[in-house]
């Protein structure tokens, strides 16, 4: 009936985006470009060099540009640079705003015009809202939480949890 | 005490409105209504807990679902709350006599305040599903009122 009642975590999926040494344990991140926490937790998985599945769960009253954002790295996607903006965008939250984005869009050599034609597309909008409802239905109701095994873990990781990635 | 049971009708009790009109069981019947129960305007887990349900807002609109926050605080505060928050949930204070309304849901703490508590009542003004959270540091997901919706 609902669409957004309890479902299992997904798995992860051929077009999720992951990173990191296949051997690691796997890490499925919730979060968003404007969470501040999120950002601290985007540096301490890549000092580890964890393995990420990372998904968007942008929430627009508390953080306005999160959505924004995610569409950004999704269309930079598109040009086969999500990881590069998903850096860049982190690196940077102060400077969320689409001129902003195209600046960004225009450092990595991405075709500018396509970027801002596909980040306001319905199929870029699709995508990020698969994710997000994908987190509701799994529990999730912060940003960031990480999965690992199945067992989430919202808000900032302890120190204990990020060395079970290594 | 603990929240009221499904099959509970609901209790008599009087809100009042941000407009500082009344909200009573009259006004729950005809439509299904989710009170949220919060703790505390501006506390960081009702924060996160208001933003999270806002942004499926249409989705429980879609299942014919209107959703209230309902505390303790004064309707003052709770408008200076929504603001804040950016969020557009109407808030019901249960200010004056203080936790009466809460207390007559059984959702109220001890210390003064609601427990964290989401009641869903279907048209007929009995309570269909309800929920309480283990602490009022927990945040009950969104998912959780769909499947009471959909129980």
């Amino acid at each position: 009936m609902s669409g957004l009642s309890s479902a299992p975590l997904p798995p992860p999926r051929p077009d999720d985006h992951r990173d990191g040494p296949r051997e690691r344990p796997l890490a499925i991140v919730y979060a968003d470009y404007e969470c501040p926490y999120c950002a601290a937790l985007e540096l301490r998985l890549r000092e580890l060099g964890a393995q990420r599945i990372f998904r968007h769960f942008p929430v627009r009253s508390k953080h306005p540009r999160a959505w924004a954002a995610a569409t950004a790295a999704e269309a930079a996607a598109l040009q086969g640079r999500f990881w590069e903006m998903h850096a860049a965008l982190f690196a940077d939250q102060g400077r969320l705003e689409d001129p902003h984005l195209w600046a960004r869009a225009e450092r990595l050599g991405l075709d500018v015009d396509r970027f801002d034609a596909d980040r306001r597309s319905d199929a870029v909008a699709e995508r990020v809202r698969r994710d997000f409802s994908a987190g509701v239905r799994a529990g999730v109701v912060t940003t960031p939480t990480l999965f690992l095994d199945g067992t989430a873990h919202p808000g900032l990781p302890s120190d204990e949890l990020l060395t079970r990635l290594r | 005490m603990s929240v009221l049971q499904p099959g509970a009708p609901a209790p008599e009790f009087t809100l009042q409105r941000e407009d500082g009109s009344s909200f009573t069981r009259d006004d729950l019947k005809g439509r299904t209504t989710v009170l949220v129960f919060y703790p505390f305007a501006f506390s960081p887990v009702c924060t996160d807990q208001l933003n999270l349900y806002e942004e499926v807002l249409d989705q429980f609109a879609a299942q014919g679902a209107t959703l209230y926050g309902v505390s303790c605080d004064s309707s003052w505060t709770q408008r200076a709350f929504k603001e804040k928050l950016g969020v557009t949930i109407e808030q019901l204070s249960d200010f004056e006599p203080k936790g009466a309304a809460c207390s007559a849901f059984g959702v109220l703490h001890d210390g003064g305040f609601p427990q964290r508590a989401l009641v869903i009542v279907d048209p007929d003004g009995v309570v269909k599903w309800s929920y309480q959270a283990p602490s009022p540091g927990d945040l009950p997901g969104a998912n959780l009122i769909f499947d009471g919706l959909s129980a």
